[in-house]
């Protein structure tokens, strides 16, 4: 299989921000890359590199077999980008906008008509087709931006958080199309900040913090690394978080955390609803009052905090060397 | 050959998007045109018994002068409009389109010129309602209207210029209508340059707004055998200065807008 996208050691600097330092990425032919990371991770940085709106300070970049720095023009052609924030002309319809960007992909004007009409139906707006996009809700308008990115049919699709801002209908809706257009055989790279959304999504998972790559793999891979779900209990009394913890690291997989704060503790478990009664059970046992228990997956804080926590352990290693 | 070709039909594919957007805010013609009429009317009947150009009836003489401050202004929407696109992320889409990269400039700055002929239409039947007159021949008088319209498309590029590189729309306008105020006023649009004070004078007589509105006056007959020309090369060849002008304004500022659209960053 053929590598669609390549970038090798991308350096953006904004000043004294580093916006991205030293990215590698790969994406093979018909794959789905995951880009997961939190605000200002240089989600959208490497977007923009790789759809040729920006050019870096190092490193270098192939689309579809172009070289993004020496033929900018070329990568156009082969790719289709839906932004962060939908870019869809608010006094257009939704009609007029897509026609606009076949005429530009000089598809001609019966094909890009046709096209149009193709994409709305698919997206379903149809019905809101010849209405300006003004009075779109915000689902629309991302759906919108989407058929716009479609229109050449291009092998390579850049989205940048597709469904952030999205309420969970929308959002399930945006994913079936994107797992469709992956069927099809389509090269996508997609960021996002939610895990759930990745797992779901991607084939490869690549999660950057602060410019960097700080752990690459499939879902399955970064979750063991997180390790399976966790247990969250809130006490009534701050004075009992310490025994609170005590008692869940007898079934924690991992560290319990304790936050004082909000008198939660949260604890790393295998085994789902078993290990949540059993938890419940040694907490009355131990006659500690709980206000609130949940069992939930892991989330990209999750992640985050096992990652950096190895990273400070392996600093800890390295200092006792 | 094709490249420029490309241009031009992506250019006018953008052109008809900013035109539609005329359609659907009407409000905004409105408001365009109103301003000027307002002008033509506060002016011919408030300070039209105060002010003698002499040789020629004031309202005939102010037309020309209204004419030029106002396309200039039509100019300022090509800024206000790219800057807007940016910040929705519409030029990050185009640029992400294999079209041309001078095509949304291109339609842009066309798409200007066509809301100013609007404009001027509209002001023209004003004139003519408050006693201005063309008096010379058809040709001459379309002659003056061109170089009005060419003259302000020259003056979008510049305003292209700063839309790209001007962080928000607010500022643009503002910018613009702090510059604009006084390089409109301070030449011979409202009153004879001959009376202003002296380093003002020879500002006004330099301006190119002064010889662009001269051109204007002598190209649609409203200037009388007694009105004097003040004996400077800007204003005895109107023009030919002003053409200079459209020239060196296009040369700067269409490269320098290519290179900003290039590298504009969605802010
Ligand atoms: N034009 C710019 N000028 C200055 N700094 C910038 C610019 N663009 C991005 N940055 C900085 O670069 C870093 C990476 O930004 P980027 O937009 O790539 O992050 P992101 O992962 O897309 O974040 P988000 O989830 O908020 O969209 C941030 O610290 C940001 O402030
Ligand atoms: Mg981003």
């Amino acid at each position: 299989m053929a590598v669609q996208v390549r970038a090798r050691g991308l350096v953006k600097r904004y000043g004294d921000v580093t916006a991205l330092g030293g990215l590698d990425l790969e994406v093979e032919e018909g794959t789905v890359l995951g880009l997961l990371g939190p605000n200002g991770a240089g989600k959208t940085t490497a977007v923009r590199i790789l759809t040729t709106l920006l050019v870096p300070d190092e490193g270098s970049a192939e689309v579809a077999g172009i070289d993004v720095l020496k033929d900018p023009a070329g990568v156009r052609r082969s790719i289709g980008l839906s932004g962060q924030y939908a870019a869809v002309d608010e006094y257009l319809t939704g009609f007029e906008n897509l026609d606009m960007i076949g005429r530009l992909y000089r598809l001609g004007r019966a094909r890009s008509r046709e096209r149009a009409r193709e994409l709305l139906e698919r997206f379903d707006l149809t019905e809101a087709a010849d209405r300006p996009v003004k009075g779109y809700s915000g689902g629309m308008r991302r759906r919108l931006d989407l058929a716009g990115a479609l229109v050449a049919d291009p092998p390579v699709l850049f989205l940048d958080e597709p469904t952030t801002g999205l309420d969970p209908r929308s959002r399930s809706d945006m994913w079936e199309v994107i797992r469709e257009l992956v069927r099809g055989g389509t090269t996508l790279l997609l960021t996002t900040q939610y895990l759930e959304e990745a797992d779901l999504l991607a084939d490869q998972i690549v999660v950057i913090d602060h410019g960097q790559a700080i752990a690459q793999g499939t879902a399955d891979v970064l979750k063991s690394q997180v390790g399976g779900e966790r247990v969250e209990v809130v006490l009534g009394a701050a004075g009992d978080l310490e025994e609170g913890r005590a008692v869940l690291a007898g079934i924690a997989t991992g560290e319990v955390l304790v936050d004082v704060h909000t008198r939660r503790l949260t604890a790393p478990v295998s085994g789902g609803g078993k290990v949540l009664v059993d938890a419940l059970a040694r907490l009355d046992a131990a006659g500690i009052e709980v206000l609130d228990v949940a069992l939930r997956r892991p989330t990209l804080d999750d992640v985050f905090l096992s990652l950096t926590g190895h990273a400070t352990e392996a600093e800890k290693a390295e200092a006792a060397r | 050959m094709s490249a420029l070709l490309a241009a031009l039909g992506d250019g006018t594919v953008v052109a008809k998007r900013n035109l539609i957007k005329i359609k659907r805010v009407p409000e905004l013609l409105v408001f365009t045109t109103l301003q000027p009429i307002m002008f033509i009317l506060l002016f011919a009947y408030v300070f039209g018994s105060a002010i003698d150009p002499g040789g020629v009836d004031y309202r005939e003489f102010l037309i020309a002068g209204i004419f030029a401050q106002t396309v200039i202004f039509g100019a300022t929407l090509t800024g206000a409009g790219l800057a807007e696109d940016i910040k929705k992320g519409i030029i990050d889409r185009f640029r992400s389109l294999p079209m041309s990269r001078t095509a949304v400039l291109v339609g842009r700055t066309t798409s200007d010129v066509l809301n100013n002929v609007l404009v001027i239409t509209v002001m023209s039947l004003t004139g003519l309602l408050v006693g201005w007159r063309i008096r010379t021949s058809f040709l001459e008088a379309l002659g003056g209207f061109l170089l009005l319209l060419l003259f302000a498309y020259a003056v979008s590029w510049i305003m292209a210029w700063v839309g790209l590189i001007v962080p928000s729309v607010e500022v643009v306008q503002s910018a613009s209508f702090i510059v604009i105020f006084p390089i409109t006023f301070i030449a011979n649009t409202f009153v004879p340059s001959a009376g202003l004070p002296g380093p003002l004078r020879t500002f006004a007589e330099w301006n190119p707004v002064s010889s662009v509105t001269q051109a204007a006056r002598e190209l649609f007959g409203n200037v009388g055998p007694g009105t004097p020309v003040p004996d400077v090369w800007s204003l005895q060849h109107p023009v030919l200065y002003t053409l200079l002008w459209v020239g060196i304004i296009l040369a700067v500022f269409v490269p320098l807008s290519v290179r900003a659209y290039t590298s504009a960053a969605s802010r």
